[in-house]
């Protein structure tokens, strides 16, 4: 749906973007996450056609959006960071004009209605924009993005400023739109990402430092998958146990009866860890997948970074 | 294009601005009609024409001044650029909204020639001629001064630029005895919106000066998507 090859943005010697490729499918919640200018916003002013590549192509459903410009961004609904909203206009004015901009082909009332209703807007329908609140704004500006029902959305940030009900509202909102549209949304905020997201593409000083799915980011950071056990009975005989079994790469004792396994990552290693402890006469009291949390990825890939 | 030709115009009447051009252009094509037609007892309205062009040069960088520099601080251009339409729509949107504006402003001056008709019969034929080149002159001045609003950000500075320019423009004519060079001369007599207009006046339709005005237009617009299309890949 989304194909993003080879991008590549200078501004004078500098690279803001340097190299990125990724695609999103169909259907699919792609979360964008870096630190502070990572780069994230000026690839997606790209995507968008905002902002031209110094090298790469963009295609949005086959349609490249420097060839065919009108096909492409007719598909796109696009939230900037900062909504693009005329002040002295109401809300029902403002959504009605970029329907016409969009040269959309519904009828114009119904559909003006039916956005608002989505974003839950319909209260302020005839307030002017620039009385209205942040939260309030950033959902009009959601509303113009929704315009025509675009297969592709693209949102940039669009939870910053808001408070936390208006977060979990906004989130609900893109998970519930992720069912029939692609999206690609970033943030700099983790735990957003994972709970929003099917994949994630961490970007930090313009290149991509990992691209996985939400659940296998941590394993796909540190090389390795990783066990977290609680086990009965002596250290010595634990670890020789464990040690034996095929795949596992390292064994660390933790406080009291806790231990953490390193293994190789692809391979499943809790039946072979499961059999050798009942061998050894060891029970398991606890075992469960004890990755680096996203946070620890994200750190760790951005370390150095400028954030 | 449409609408961004609708926003444009509504936006003006949004704000003061729509009402304020309006009442300047009024106010002063009135006190220029008393004073050059009702007191002097004349049924011909070139004087009244001749004095507005300064009135002109001054309401038109009013018109344009915010209409590519507010987007741009606003970051509602963003809207515009990706959205489907090409950036030749979206300039000749722009211009068309402010020309519109313009010709609202202009349609007083069909109400002093009715007036004007209770006493006597007006020269009709110079009269339009002379409407004709007040459009092209103010369409060529707004394509100008929206290049130059394309070029900042700031409304004041697109403003005091765009009204440098039409004052510049305006002393073309008298500059020529600056530099006494025959060529100089003739090259700011060509370029001279003045002596262009002088012929809508005198109730000559010029194929010379229609082309000269269209050509600014286009020219200035083409300048505007330019400037647009650079932005875009710096």
């Amino acid at each position: 749906m989304i194909e993003v090859k080879n991008l590549t943005k200078r501004y004078g010697g500098v690279k803001a973007v340097d190299d990125i490729s990724f695609t999103a499918e169909g259907g699919e919640v792609v979360g964008l996450l870096g630190p502070n200018g990572a780069g994230k916003s000026t690839t997606m002013n790209i995507i968008t056609g905002y902002l031209g590549a110094t090298e790469g192509t963009v295609l949005i459903d086959g349609a490249d959006i420097l060839e065919s410009p009108k096909k492409a961004k007719a598909k796109i609904g696009y939230l900037p960071e900062q909504p693009p909203l005329y002040q002295d206009m109401t809300v029902r004015r403002y959504l009605e004009f970029i329907f016409d901009l969009k040269k959309v082909r519904l009828p114009k009332k119904e559909h003006v209605s039916e956005v608002m209703e989505i974003v839950k807007i319909s209260d302020v329908a005839d307030r002017v924009i620039k009385n209205l609140s942040k939260g309030y704004r950033q959902r009009v500006g959601f509303a113009g993005a929704l315009m025509g029902n675009p297969p592709v959305l693209i949102l940039d940030e669009p939870t910053v400023g808001l408070d936390p009900k208006q977060i979990i509202d906004i989130r609900k909102l893109i998970k519930s739109l992720g069912k029939k549209h692609t999206i690609i949304f970033s943030s700099h905020v983790l735990s957003e990402v994972s709970a929003v997201c099917d994949r994630i593409v961490m970007i930090n000083n313009g290149r991509i430092v990992a691209d996985a799915k939400t659940g296998e980011l941590s394993e796909a950071v540190s090389g390795s998958g990783i066990l977290a056990l609680e086990v009965e009975g002596s250290a010595g005989a634990v670890r020789e146990a464990i040690s034996a079994v095929e795949g596992v790469k390292r064994v660390s004792k933790g406080n009291g009866q806790s231990y953490t396994v390193e293994y190789e990552s692809g391979c499943d290693i809790r039946r072979g860890i499961f059999n050798a402890l009942a061998k050894a006469n060891c029970p398991i009291l606890m075992m469960r997948p004890g990755g680096l949390t996203l946070e620890e990825s994200f750190l760790k890939l951005t370390e150095g970074g400028e954030d | 294009m449409g609408a961004i030709i609708k926003r444009e115009l509504s936006s003006y009447f949004n704000s003061a601005i729509g009402y304020i051009v309006l009442a300047v252009f009024t106010f002063f094509s009135g006190l220029f009609f008393y004073m050059y037609c009702l007191l002097s007892n004349t049924a011909s309205m070139s004087y009244v024409f001749l004095s507005m062009l300064m009135i002109v040069m001054l309401v038109i960088p009013i018109i344009t001044m915010r209409s590519f520099s507010e987007e741009r601080k606003q970051k509602t251009d963003q809207a515009l650029l990706t959205a489907p339409i090409s950036l030749t729509e979206m300039v000749m949107g722009k211009f068309l909204g402010a020309f519109l504006l313009y010709c609202i402003c202009n349609a007083v001056y069909v109400l002093y020639a009715v007036i004007l008709a209770f006493y006597t019969t007006p020269d009709w034929a110079v009269f339009f001629t002379t409407m004709l080149g007040m459009l092209l002159m103010g369409g060529a001045l707004i394509a100008i001064d929206l290049f130059i609003s394309s070029l900042t950000e700031s409304q004041v500075i697109a403003a005091v630029m765009s009204i440098g320019v039409g004052l510049l423009i305006y002393m073309l004519d008298s500059l020529s005895n600056v530099i006494n060079a025959e060529w100089f001369t003739s090259f700011l007599h060509n370029i001279s919106f003045d002596a262009h207009f002088t012929n809508f006046i005198n109730g000559i339709i010029n194929l010379t000066s229609v082309v000269f005005f269209l050509s600014v237009i286009a020219i200035f617009l083409f300048l505007c998507i330019r400037v647009f299309e650079k932005r875009r890949w710096s």
